[in-house]
């Protein structure tokens, strides 16, 4: 049995997002949900399937006693890092379409000012336990000094070059800028890019993603129940989560380069019975631009060691042939683990995204990147 | 040194012998007997005979670059006296990978380029690896 178009997005949430929040976690958590049950045309005691996000400290219980659900039946955490939202719309979807239960709460809400430092967090993660015994003593932990060494490998074997990470950052940032409820207001240049400090070469700081405070929620619905809510039904037309060798360490992967994605995406397209060419508009999860660069070219958008040709070619600019991140994503939007991405994308397929709208936009895809290179992706459909 | 940065306060039971061959100034791997494979950072389970055991064996250090950075960016103080370093993650004579820090012409730095092994002592109870040209 196929998950393909048994499940859709029925709701989305956000908050605002900036550096800093007075709010609790859980109380922007439950800020974001009540948008996306509100959004959907649910009543919240119509919930009866809770994922939250799992390293945010807020558990199904939580959501439970303040939205007052008396009916759940199905509660899950996917603990993936930044793959997590995405991974979340799967088990979702597997649970919705097997009739365990309806209604899927996803939330994800972060507060910086609550959260912890970079450095405390790895130590409360036990997929990074590896890291913290072996790389940490080196100096190296945070995600953009643990991804540097599959950028500048990328760089070193097809020619990669800084101008085409730059692309990524740019026309992400001009997204931003044209569309609001985003961090980042000022337009970027190359030269503002290239003069940027360097935080673990090659990535400069204009590489790297914000660090946010805010929240965002979807819910998953079964495609029966999504069809007498409020919007055009946004389904599940292939999902899939991949993990790559050597998943505790990129040190020890045989193939620097290789992530969860390589895996992942041939198995999502097939599912959706979809190819790269009828995707209209991709939200990629862009932790870092090489990330981006190099998930173009595991999603099939083209061959692994042309993702440099391929954005510097305008591709993934709106009016390209593949635009990306229309919201800002978490480079200039907000970081928000990529529950923004999916956001987004039903906002796009639902016609709603504003000045970024992508014209006829109907079929649509978003990734998650995690911890040391897990991936998920989903394509969804208005059909 | 904070804590944080001390690697036996957060050893897993399979690497007390990494860490004491690194303070005797040697490098030591855990080598399958059961199908003779190495496996690295060290682990419980061989992943492709299913052997639990391990016998310890010390390597010659020899290796090659794969990989590089650049740390320009501490993220914690306790590194801030450290940087700028340069990071060298190289593939051993064996097939598994170090990553550690490169004392040499970071100019010169290419992929292939023939490494050893050298050893640093950072405090009493910890000594860490390091990558020369060879
Ligand atoms: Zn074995």
């Amino acid at each position: 049995m196929s998950l393909s178009r048994r499940a859709a997005v029925t709701g989305i949430g956000e908050t605002v997002y900036a550096k800093s929040s007075e709010k609790s976690v859980l109380r922007l958590a439950l800020e974001a949900s009540l948008a996306a049950i509100h959004d959907a045309g649910l009543q919240p005691r119509e919930i009866d399937g809770l994922i939250p996000y799992a390293g945010m400290g807020v558990v199904a219980e939580d959501l439970i006693v303040n939205l007052g659900l008396d009916g759940v039946r199905f509660s899950a955490t996917t603990p993936l890092g930044g793959a997590s939202p995405v991974a979340a719309v799967q088990c979702a979807s597997a649970a919705v379409s097997s009739g365990l239960c309806r209604h899927v709460l996803i939330p994800v809400a972060r507060n910086l000012a609550t959260g912890g430092r970079i450095s405390e967090r790895l130590r409360q993660m036990p997929q990074f336990n590896t890291v913290a015994e072996f790389e940490l003593p080196v100096g190296v932990f945070a995600p953009a000094q643990l991804y540097a060494p599959m950028a500048r490998l990328h760089m070193e074997q097809y020619g990669t070059r800084p101008e085409h990470f730059a692309e990524i950052a740019i026309s992400t940032r001009h997204n931003a800028c044209l569309r609001g409820n985003a961090m980042m207001t000022a337009p970027l240049t190359l030269e503002d890019y290239l003069a940027s400090r360097m935080i673990a070469d090659p990535f400069r700081l204009h590489d790297c993603s914000l660090e946010s405070s805010g929240a965002a929620a979807v819910i998953v619905s079964s495609v029966e129940g999504a069809l007498d809510l409020r919007h055009p039904v946004i389904t599940v037309l292939g999902t899939a989560e991949g993990h790559p060798d050597s998943p505790v360490s990129i040190t020890q992967r045989k193939d620097l380069i290789e992530i969860g994605l390589d895996k992942a995406a041939p198995r999502a397209f097939a599912m959706a019975g979809v190819a790269t060419h009828d995707i209209d508009v991709a939200e990629i999860y862009d932790c870092f631009t090489y990330v981006v660069l190099r998930q173009l070219e595991a999603l099939g958008f083209c061959g692994r060691g042309e993702g440099g040709a391929f954005v510097a070619s305008g591709a993934i600019r709106l009016e390209g042939r593949l635009p990306i991140n229309t919201h800002g994503g978490l480079l200039s939007q907000a970081h928000m683990v990529g529950m923004n991405h999916i956001v987004e994308l039903v906002r796009q397929l639902r016609g709603s995204a504003g000045p970024t709208q992508i014209s006829g936009a109907r079929v649509g895809l978003v990734t998650g990147y995690g911890d040391l290179g897990d991936g998920t992706v989903a394509i969804l459909g208005r059909e | 040194m904070s804590e944080l940065l001390q690697p036996q306060s957060q050893a897993s039971v399979d690497s007390p012998p990494y860490w004491q061959g690194l303070r005797n100034h040697q490098l030591r791997l855990q080598r399958c007997p059961g199908c003779g494979t190495y496996r690295h950072y060290p682990r419980p389970l061989c992943p492709h005979c299913h052997c639990f055991e391990a016998e310890w064996v010390t390597v010659s250090g020899e290796a090659e670059v794969c990989s590089w950075t650049t740390l320009h960016h501490a993220f914690h103080p306790a590194f801030k006296a450290l940087i700028p370093c340069v990071v060298v993650t190289a593939t051993l004579r064996e097939g598994v990978r170090l990553l550690a820090p490169f004392r040499g012409d970071s100019a010169r730095l290419t992929r292939g380029l023939a490494l050893r092994v050298g050893f640093e002592e950072i405090s009493a109870e910890l000594t860490l690896p390091m990558l020369l040209p060879a």
